[in-house]
């Protein structure tokens, strides 16, 4: 692909960057960090990919580093973000019907919206 | 092994890519956070597997064990973690993933070493690389400096070395020189060389920025690793590596912004300011210490996923008739599974039980009205103080400051809760005139305003969500 083509999809893709976030709750800053944070892991493929090419014992070594950072900031990233919002689940509003999850909180909620 | 046409793998690349934008725009509301970081999540391993088939590599027994002992590492620590300790996480898988980045974008260089004539394309991607080598590296560094003062491991305090400034000048310049470097020459060495020089810079950053503001800090080097993996993927012609690293890099950017302002900071002022011998260097002048302050929307959440709401009425309550606001939105929560009572001290409002009064008109129901020594042990277990238009009351001072007018009277002890959202007109101190540093506590949240008009943005806020 040529360079001008990958210039286009930067440009194109600042300007989604810059709208999809364009309002956050304070609440939810963490979280975005977060997540934000595990989608650049995606350097991942990166990794799999110059290590797969090279040859001499160093820069194998060095691919292996890589390829090991990368991967845990992929994989932890996503997972500890899932933990942060786990603190967002059940606390809200559950539908005024029998809830799938009969936790105490869901009951309460239940009963009162009756 | 290729057996994906390109077509295919681009087409893979793009679902991905549209999984990354879903994931950021879900992540950006409550009740779509959780299953954007799930399609985040599957948009990753989407292009991972998409890469596997796409292309012959080599080294596959080491590619693989790599990326069995990063998860190894990386779940059961991500699974373990205190909720306290998180930011430090964050910043520590930031950290790991520029150091990636760098280190990716020095084995490209290496492939490139041996070249004696660079083609146009090659220098395009020689620039790219020695952007990825510094800011990759300053990431690594800086983060691991964050890491070190979120986990207390030194001190949270700023830090300014002897001759920082002149220090740090010199660093930017010998990046700049060493980056050229790379761009004409296309060595290896010098690319290990920029790469010290970014290690350096990144912990010269990093160190003299105060404990409050390391979490806009993290923001910030989460914002410079997407960029070094955008440059990475357009030295890889990857463009799922342009897309991913491109968005993080300005969604990242828009989001530092947006937490320097909800904490009223600015970004400059975080990294400079205890360079310059300013506000960070944490200096007493009282008036304009940062406070952090939300909008209706944020408290609205706020309130919303709490389990056990505190009201704190006070004159504030009375001056601007906010009775029946108060008791609409106590009914809203409640209609949610969210307890709610009012905390009252004696002397709230102007005279005895002039809030029992108030709230008696709006219909609150008596046996939500709390005294003081029966609310104060409760607030341990409370999730959100919401404070209307009170201040003395509050005031941490009347126990620990001997010289204050208002020392030991006694108070409603809201500071044990989780979060305290103060509804104020004005940073104006209270009643007894003096300040109240439960306004300055990072677990505080104001929101400026008449009482009435803000509880009733709240409400409207929460009807919404």
């Amino acid at each position: 692909m040529s360079g001008v083509a990958l210039l286009d999809i930067f440009v194109l893709s600042v300007f989604v960057g810059f709208e999809v976030v364009s309002k956050v709750s304070t609440t939810l800053h963490t979280p975005l960090m977060s997540g934000a944070n595990a989608i650049h892991g995606i350097i991942l493929v990166g990794a799999i990919i110059v290590t797969g090419h090279v040859h001499s014992a160093g820069a194998i070594a060095a691919g292996v580093f890589a390829t090991v950072l990368a991967t845990v900031n992929l994989v932890g990233g996503f997972v500890v973000t899932d933990r942060m919002l786990e603190m967002f689940k059940g606390r809200a509003k559950p539908a005024p019907a029998v809830s799938a999850e009969p936790s105490a909180d869901g009951a309460r909620a239940g009963r009162v919206t009756r | 092994m290729k057996v994906l046409s390109g077509t295919a793998v681009d087409l893979l690349y793009l679902v991905a890519a549209v999984c990354f934008i879903l994931a950021l725009k879900g992540l950006s509301g409550p009740r779509t956070a959780r299953r954007g970081n799930l399609i985040g999540a599957g948009g990753a391993a989407l292009g991972v597997v998409t890469t596997f088939f796409s292309t012959d590599l080599d080294n596959m027994g080491w590619i693989l064990s790599s990326i069995v002992v990063g998860s190894a590492v990386a779940v059961p620590t991500a699974r373990r973690v205190q909720m306290t300790q998180m930011p430090q996480l964050v910043a520590l898988f930031n950290g790991v993933g520029g150091g990636a980045a760098a280190v990716v974008a020095l084995l490209e260089l290496s492939l490139l070493s041996g070249v004696s004539s660079f083609s146009g394309e090659q220098r395009g991607n020689l620039a790219a690389i020695a952007f990825t080598v510094l800011v990759g590296s300053v990431s690594f560094a800086g983060s691991g400096v964050t890491f070190a003062k979120l986990q207390e491991l030194m001190t949270t305090r700023p830090v300014v070395l002897p001759g920082a400034r002149p220090l740090l000048i010199g660093g930017l310049a010998a990046a700049l020189a060493a980056s050229v470097g790379v761009f004409v020459t296309g060595r290896l060495w010098v690319g290990i060389v920029l790469m010290l020089i970014g290690l350096a810079l990144g912990i010269m950053l990093v160190l003299p920025v105060g404990g409050a503001d390391v979490p806009i800090v993290i923001s910030l080097l989460n914002a410079f690793t997407g960029l070094t993996v955008a440059a990475g993927g357009f030295v890889l012609r990857n463009t799922l590596l342009l897309v991913a690293g491109t968005l993080v890099g300005a969604s990242g950017t828009i989001l530092t912004r947006l937490m320097a302002a909800a904490m009223g900071r600015s970004v400059t002022g975080v990294l400079f300011g205890a360079l310059r011998g300013g506000s960070t260097a944490g200096s007493t002048a009282v008036s304009n210490r940062p406070v952090r302050s939300a909008g209706p929307d944020d408290v609205a959440i706020l309130l919303n996923y709490a389990h056990k709401v505190v009201v704190v009425p006070g004159y504030g309550l009375a001056v601007a008739q906010a009775q029946h606001a108060i008791r609409e939105l106590e009914e809203v929560l409640e209609s949610r599974g969210v307890e709610v009572e009012y905390g009252i001290h004696p002397v709230a409002g102007r005279m005895p039980g002039h809030m029992n009064v108030l709230l008696a008109e709006a219909n609150v129901p008596y046996e939500t009205l709390k005294e003081m020594d029966e609310i104060n042990p409760e607030f341990k277990t409370t999730d959100v103080v919401l404070v209307v238009g009170a201040n003395d009351v509050v005031n941490p001072a009347a126990k620990t400051t001997p010289g204050a007018p208002i020392y030991g009277m006694p108070i409603l002890e809201v500071s044990d809760a989780q979060q305290v959202v103060f509804l104020k007109r004005s940073m104006r101190p209270g009643f007894a005139g003096i300040e109240n540093e439960l306004l300055y506590d990072p677990k505080t949240t104001l929101l400026f305003g008449d009482a009435k008009d803000s509880l009733t943005k709240v409400l409207t806020a929460l009807k919404a969500l």
